[in-house]
């Protein structure tokens, strides 16, 4: 036992020096010089000042704004620091609860409209923080945008494309609109 | 199933198939120690290393020592991780100020992490400072890989030799392991990560003020600290609201990259791969999908050539290789049909063009439902066990497919190391099977398979799924193991039984609803985490060496092929028989009777 203890200790500190100190440090090095911008968690800045990430989703809750994903972070909801699935099973009545509070608070902002209701647009993303919708989630509230705010519907329709990402290569993933990233252009649309 | 679902898969599968011969080849010349340039390279730290340890690189152990060295390695690395999270607001590099992790929470996650398990009691954004995560979590995902492949590499050594006392030197297999094969293609995994959007450095979480306030209800607490409940026993809450978002940093692409390679599975933050920070785009989640069957896909070759007859290793690979499939495809059918519950409210969950549909409760957009369902396969089929959506929320027989790959026994790819040594096991209990029915002595590679052999065999297979059940058990029947289910009804016991299946088998991943840092689970799932890995673990050594110490047999017209579609077909229904069927009465009461309540 003795003979294997020094090298167990050895080997043990030298390559958690290896493993835990000089590789994360080097991954750090070369992500600031070839990926500052990701790195640094993909930051949205405006006039200066850092109001979100690409990545991150945010809650949206006014008729004027597209809504996300329904988010069951702790304590409040797209709470980034408390990522968070709901883990509701699919018989648990809870989920059935949650469903239909948001078919609710969809219904009572849009009273008439009459499209089915996208299934990613009443369900809760796996992180809390999906940053996207479905098209098909985009378009069921583009109506409702579009009267709260008075623009066409065309023009919503052409900034709803300009934030939408197809499936790559027609096998990764899913087409998805980019909520956030909508929303900064709706405003920045209505400043100008 | 969709064709993009299709296209998904077969892009996969080939892409798989034509990555593990270069590196199973590249994981053989570094263990049999043959003049690579990495061993060219890296020899002068190589050399440092072992003189600091006193090791003496050309003189081998037997299996008893290796075990020994092999336990002992990981005792300190529990020690090291437990100490680290009871300290860490005492140690540098913790800009959140996270304070010391509790004992049982911290016992927990050291074995979690040391037997390669990654099983998460605790929500990594808010429980672990940077020091913890990148020097003693990160450090176990490094060091539990090498310490299964080394395991592994041991046991082919066994079939590979003949009439030897040794089996390896443990260090040099962890040292050479490490810093040739896991660490240079984590780094330029880490920097892909990097550049898909996964985070990387050292700063203090980020407060950014968000476009909308965010309103919501929060309970409201007494002077003590306690929520406030009305005289129906309701909790009593107040509106609040928050301006601002706090956007959580940290190393985590280094760790990202071992998490997935190494098929550990722990997550930086809470939610894991689902986390657009830890698995921004859907290349991101092909690639980390890839990076889990790589290293237990490659050493069924490595098994190959080290035995001298690569179809040995084809045939361990097209064994995994159709297993994974078929539980592929079910996983991605079943989620897509949804939840008949939320279809009754005029939900629309069909596939277009414009939607995945499905059921989307606990998945991200981004991934849908053939991305998620793929994943949930991969990293329960490997003992890998990260997430990129909430098992917990899955349809009852798209979450019975997870729940029965881990039941499996973690053979099919596996864990890196585990998976391979845990197909031979079942290879060996194969043969033997077919030796009784045809009334031979069985052999497999060129070995009698003997009483000791069969007995160390029957240990491994036995254990872990004694572990899962009998934790099951004890859990529903202690008023501590039912306090925290989180779903009524059979979902509930769902939980229990995925949670001690996972901790056993050395997976990690969750039915994460179940509350499980408490006292009662934290040493519970920890018991059945180490005794998973190393209960396996050891007999495993004790086959190698046995094994190594025989006269080879040569093949004779009565020798039964073990290359052929016939011991692929023999070597299948034993996992399934043996490995399996042993948790068909638990899986009845739990994903189908829920099964049945929801589409009656």
């Amino acid at each position: 036992m003795k003979t294997l203890l020094r090298p167990a200790i050895s080997l043990f500190i030298l390559l958690s020096l290896i493993t835990g100190f000089a590789y994360p440090l080097l991954v750090t090095g070369i992500g600031k010089a070839v990926f500052p911008d990701q790195a640094a968690g993909s930051l949205i800045i405006q006039h200066g000042k850092p109001v979100g990430s690409t990545l991150i989703g945010q809650n949206f809750s006014g008729p004027k704004y597209f809504w996300g994903r329904l988010s069951a972070t702790g304590r409040y909801p797209y709470n980034a620091g408390a990522s968070s699935g709901s883990n509701l099973g699919p018989l648990n009545p809870a989920l059935i609860d949650a469903v239909k509070g948001r078919i609710d608070a969809l219904k009572a902002a849009d009273p008439n409209n009459m499209l089915p209701i996208p299934a990613d647009l009443v369900t809760a993303s796996g992180s809390g923080l999906d940053p996207h919708i479905s098209p098909a989630a985009a378009d069921y509230q583009l109506l409702r945008i579009a009267t709260a705010r008075s623009i066409p519907a065309e023009r919503l329709k052409a900034l709803v494309a300009a934030n939408t990402e197809g499936r790559q290569w027609g096998a990764f993933g899913e087409p998805r609109v980019n909520v956030l990233g909508l929303n900064l252009a709706l405003d920045a649309l209505v400043a100008k | 199933m969709p064709p993009h679902a299709w296209l998904l898969l077969g892009i996969y599968l080939v892409v798989l198939l034509a990555l593990v011969k270069p590196v199973g080849a590249y994981l053989a010349a570094i263990v049999e120690g043959r003049s690579t340039l990495a061993l060219r390279l890296g020899s002068p730290i190589e050399n440092v290393i072992y003189r600091i340890g006193g090791v003496r690189k050309n003189e081998e152990m037997g299996w008893l020592p290796y075990a020994l060295a092999i336990l002992l390695f990981n005792l300190l690395g529990a020690l090291a991780v437990y100490a680290l999270q009871r300290l860490q607001l005492a140690l540098p590099l913790n800009p959140q100020a996270m304070t010391n992790v509790s004992a049982d929470s911290s016992f927990n996650t050291a074995i979690s992490f040391v037997t390669n398990t990654n099983w998460q009691g605790y929500g990594g954004e808010s429980t672990m400072s940077y020091l913890t995560q990148m020097l003693g979590l990160a450090v176990q995902n490094f060091f539990s890989a090498a310490t299964g492949i080394a395991v592994a590499i041991a046991l082919i050594r066994g079939f590979a030799r003949h009439t030897a006392k040794t089996i390896g030197n443990a260090w040099v297999d962890l040292t050479r392991i490490t810093l040739y094969v896991l660490l240079p293609m984590s780094l330029v995994y880490a920097v892909f990560l990097i550049g898909q959007g996964v985070i990387q450095n050292f700063d203090a979480y980020k407060a950014v003020t968000t476009v909308e306030v965010t309103n919501y209800s929060t309970p409201n607490l007494d002077a003590a600290g306690q929520p406030l409940k009305d005289d129906k026993g309701n909790a009593i809450t107040g509106a609040a609201t928050t301006p601002i978002q706090t956007l959580p940093m940290g190393p985590i692409a280094s760790q990202e990259a071992i998490k997935m390679l190494g098929t550990n599975g722990g997550g930086f933050l809470n939610a894991n791969s689902a986390h657009p920070y830890e698995n921004p785009t859907p290349l991101s989640n092909f690639v980390q999908m890839l990076s889990i069957f790589l290293i237990p896909g490659a050493l069924c070759l490595t098994f190959g050539r080290m035995v001298g007859d690569e179809r040995q290793g084809w045939a361990l690979l097209a064994t995994m290789t159709l297993m994974f499939a078929v539980m592929a495809v079910a996983a991605m059918y079943f989620e897509q049909q949804g939840n008949p519950l939320i279809g009754k409210l005029g939900v629309d969950q069909s596939l277009t063009a414009l939607q995945a549909g499905g059921n989307m409760e606990g998945k991200e957009t981004r991934f849908g439902i053939a991305d998620s369902g793929l994943f949930a396969t991969i990293t329960t089929l490997a003992s890998c066990g990260a997430v990129n959506g909430m098992h917990d929320s899955f349809t009852p027989l798209g979450g019975l497919v997870p729940l029965w790959n881990m039941m499996l026994g973690e053979v099919v790819f596996g864990g890196v190391g585990s998976g391979l040594y845990g197909m031979l096991v079942f290879a060996v209990m194969a043969v033997f099977i077919a030796g009784l029915m045809i009334g031979r002595t069985p052999e497999y590679i060129g070995k009698k398979i003997e009483a000791f052999d069969m007995k160390m065999v029957s240990i491994a297979i036995l254990v872990t799924p004694l572990l899962a059940l009998a934790g099951t058990a004890i859990a529903v029947m202690a008023v501590d193991g039912r306090a925290t289910l989180y779903n009524p009804g059979a979902h509930g016991f769902s939980e229990v039984l995925y949670a001690f299946t996972s901790a056993a088998n050395n997976n990690g991943s969750a039915f994460a609803g179940l509350g499980t840092n408490t006292p009662f689970y934290n040493v519970m799932l920890g018991i059945a985490m180490w005794f998973g890995r190393f209960g396996v673990i050891v007999p495993v050594l004790a086959i190698a060496g046995s094994l190594a110490a025989k006269k080879r047999i040569a093949v004779t017209a009565g020798t039964m092929p073990t290359h052929g579609p016939l011991f692929v077909m023999l070597l299948i229904g034993t996992v399934v028989l043996v490995g399996a069927l042993n948790y068909v009465p638990a899986l009845a009461l739990g994903p189908v009777v829920e099964q049945l309540m929801l589409w009656h």
